[in-house]
């Protein structure tokens, strides 16, 4: 009852006094059971990670008995062991981030200037865009690890046209791996891109044009700076899952140059049962990436995208 | 598909029918542009066909090799062993962490978008944050956590953890929604003597359906296929994409992709059916 009464009171009582103090407690009421569960399963969490990664062994205990400590140590030793992963995690998600770029804009382009005006054919393609979503992640990871297998179709064709060394294979590669994240987070990409360009109205690129700006040119100067809040969240959206995405490397990589630290979190945490390595990765990765966005959002002037 | 999107080139160039060489110049890109977009469609739905394609595959255990068509895996669905179980679990936890976090986001929404006050920077950040925080450490801190309070994991910390991230992404649909109502609907109803609860439920409320129902069926995609955060937080309680990642080293029965092509089927035929509706009813409406 109190939320309706809430509602009512902000649109009714814009100008007067009393309903507004009710209205001041209405948004505690709205706000509680959402911000007090992100309070419980996120804040909390977090601090708890924070804990577990400064935890020492439980000194002639069993392996995976910690007790509290302030050990910063963990953190040195974890980066010293693990820095290779860590780095070849952000750059394998730039990779990534990259290549949905490449692929995705185009895609959204179409959907977005091309289909214009045409809703049926844009629905459809905007299905299209999101129908790997509705089949399993795993599976799809699966099927192209299958895809790119070394007796399938595309490894025999590039054989065959010796745009792949015979001996070359692409499964278990840094090209694989790169490969499954910028086909599984594609569509991160390619929807708020769609959004950005869904909203250009069609007669400033007539402007350009009757301007005598090339394409290319109207491009540049007009679309793309257009654009750029969408593919400032694609872009986003695409980097942060795959950054920490351990999925693709374990099922399409190998052991040796594919590691990402999302492999290592988990292996450290379920098969040598090392927490505070495993929380101390988390944390430098959660730290890092915060950063990295925070940077990339004040540079590219976005800051309400928040 | 290209013939599609060739039609979609020719309508823009339709609108120039004299040909500068600078048209000619915009007719390359006419042709480039929806090319690459339909190779990039390609690459995306290439590793889908394949996972429906495998649902007919003649395979035993391991459904790695084409072995010939076969109808047995849909006649038998709950043939492989715990397929069905995983599938059940899954269907349990996206429906239960969807609720809550439907419930939860919207109200926050609504909050953050009809409501000034001091902390709302703060909540903002606090729906931001577990949105650029890597499944990987959510799941991490998530089982600190529960490993700290000695929770037994199981159904009740996947659900919790997945109505975690559910939330944001509620949150931000949502918000969209009640920032683009005029408020000037509701004034009316006020005007008209409803009460605020009136004004909510027969305004505000059937206006935002479509912003809640969409949140809501993100909220569902991303539960039933989360693999990660499950991961950390489910013990030995088994979801459908686990199930698949765990047997994929000894070889996942095709059930499973039957199971996968039957969740895509109907997700299609629910989003193709809402678009249709929405097509017929703006013609309806344009025609008015």
């Amino acid at each position: 009852m109190s939320i309706a009464a809430a509602l009512g009171d902000s649109v009714a009582g814009v100008a007067a006094e009393p309903p507004r103090r009710r209205a001041r407690r209405a948004h505690l009421v709205l706000l509680g059971p959402g911000v007090v569960y992100l309070v419980l399963f996120f804040v909390v969490p977090v601090g708890a990670l924070l804990a577990t990664s400064l935890y020492v062994p439980v000194p002639g205990g069993d392996v995976g008995e910690y007790q509290p400590a302030f050990h910063w140590q963990n953190y040195v030793d974890a980066l010293a062991q693990f820095w290779p992963a860590l780095l070849r995690s952000f750059w394998f998600a730039f990779l990534a981030t990259l290549a949905a770029l490449v692929i995705g804009y185009p895609m959204a382009y179409v959907i977005a200037v091309r289909a214009r005006g045409r809703r049926l054919l844009q629905g459809l393609l905007l299905v299209l865009v999101v129908a790997p979503f509705f089949t399993s992640f795993i599976l799809r990871t699966i099927a192209w690890k299958q895809i790119l297998a070394d007796d399938a179709f595309v490894v025999t064709a590039l054989h065959v046209l010796h745009l792949l060394p015979a001996d070359a294979r692409l499964t278990a590669t840094p090209f694989a791996v790169v490969s499954g994240l910028t086909y599984n987070f594609l569509p991160f990409m390619v929807l708020p891109i769609f959004a950005a360009l869904e909203r250009l109205d069609s007669r400033l690129l007539e402007a350009g044009a009757d301007l005598y700006a090339s394409p290319a040119t109207t491009f540049r100067t007009v679309t793309w700076p257009l654009s750029l809040p969408g593919v400032v969240a694609g872009t986003l959206l695409v980097f942060i899952p795959a950054a920490g995405d351990y999925v693709n490397a374990s099922l399409l990589g190998n052991n040796t140059n594919t590691t990402m630290i999302g492999q290592v979190i988990d292996a450290r945490f379920f098969k040598v049962l090392d927490y505070p390595t495993a929380a101390s990765l988390s944390v430098v990765l959660m730290v890092a990436i915060l950063l990295l966005v925070g940077a990339y959002i004040r540079r590219s002037g976005t800051e309400d995208l928040l | 598909m290209t013939a599609v999107l060739d039609r979609a080139g020719e309508s823009t160039s339709a609108h120039a029918p004299v040909r500068t060489p600078r048209r000619a110049r915009r007719r390359l890109g006419d042709v480039i542009v929806p090319v690459f977009a339909a190779l990039a469609f390609v690459y995306l739905l290439v590793p889908v066909a394949y996972t429906v394609v495998f649902s007919f595959n003649d395979a035993g255990k391991t459904n790695l090799v084409w072995q010939g068509f076969t109808l047995e895996n849909w006649q038998n669905p709950c043939g492989a062993p715990q397929v069905c179980e995983a599938f059940a679990n899954s269907l349990q936890v996206g429906v239960v962490s969807t609720i809550i976090a439907t419930a939860l986001g919207t109200l926050v929404a609504i909050a953050l978008v009809r409501f000034r006050f001091r902390g709302r920077a703060t909540t903002n950040l606090l729906i931001f944050l577990p949105m650029s925080t890597p499944e990987v450490v959510l799941g991490a801190a998530l089982l600190a956590q529960f490993l700290t309070l000695r929770v037994p994991l199981g159904f009740g910390t996947v659900v919790a953890a997945h109505v975690l991230f559910c939330i944001s992404f509620v949150v931000v649909t949502v918000k969209a929604r009640v920032a683009g109502l005029d408020p000037a609907l509701e004034e009316a109803a006020a005007d008209l003597y409803a009460s605020p609860w009136q004004a909510f439920w027969r305004v505000t409320f059937p206006l935002l359906v479509p912003g809640i129902a969409a949140a809501a069926l993100l909220a569902f995609s991303l539960s039933f296929d989360d693999f990660i955060v499950t991961s950390f937080t489910s013990g030995s309680y088994t979801t459908f994409p686990k199930f698949v990642y765990v047997s994929a080293t000894r070889g996942i029965p095709p059930q499973a992709n039957v199971i996968s092509s039957f969740m895509f089927v109907l997700a299609l035929v629910i989003v193709v059916l809402v678009q249709v509706l929405g097509y017929a009813r703006s013609k309806r409406l344009g025609a008015r």
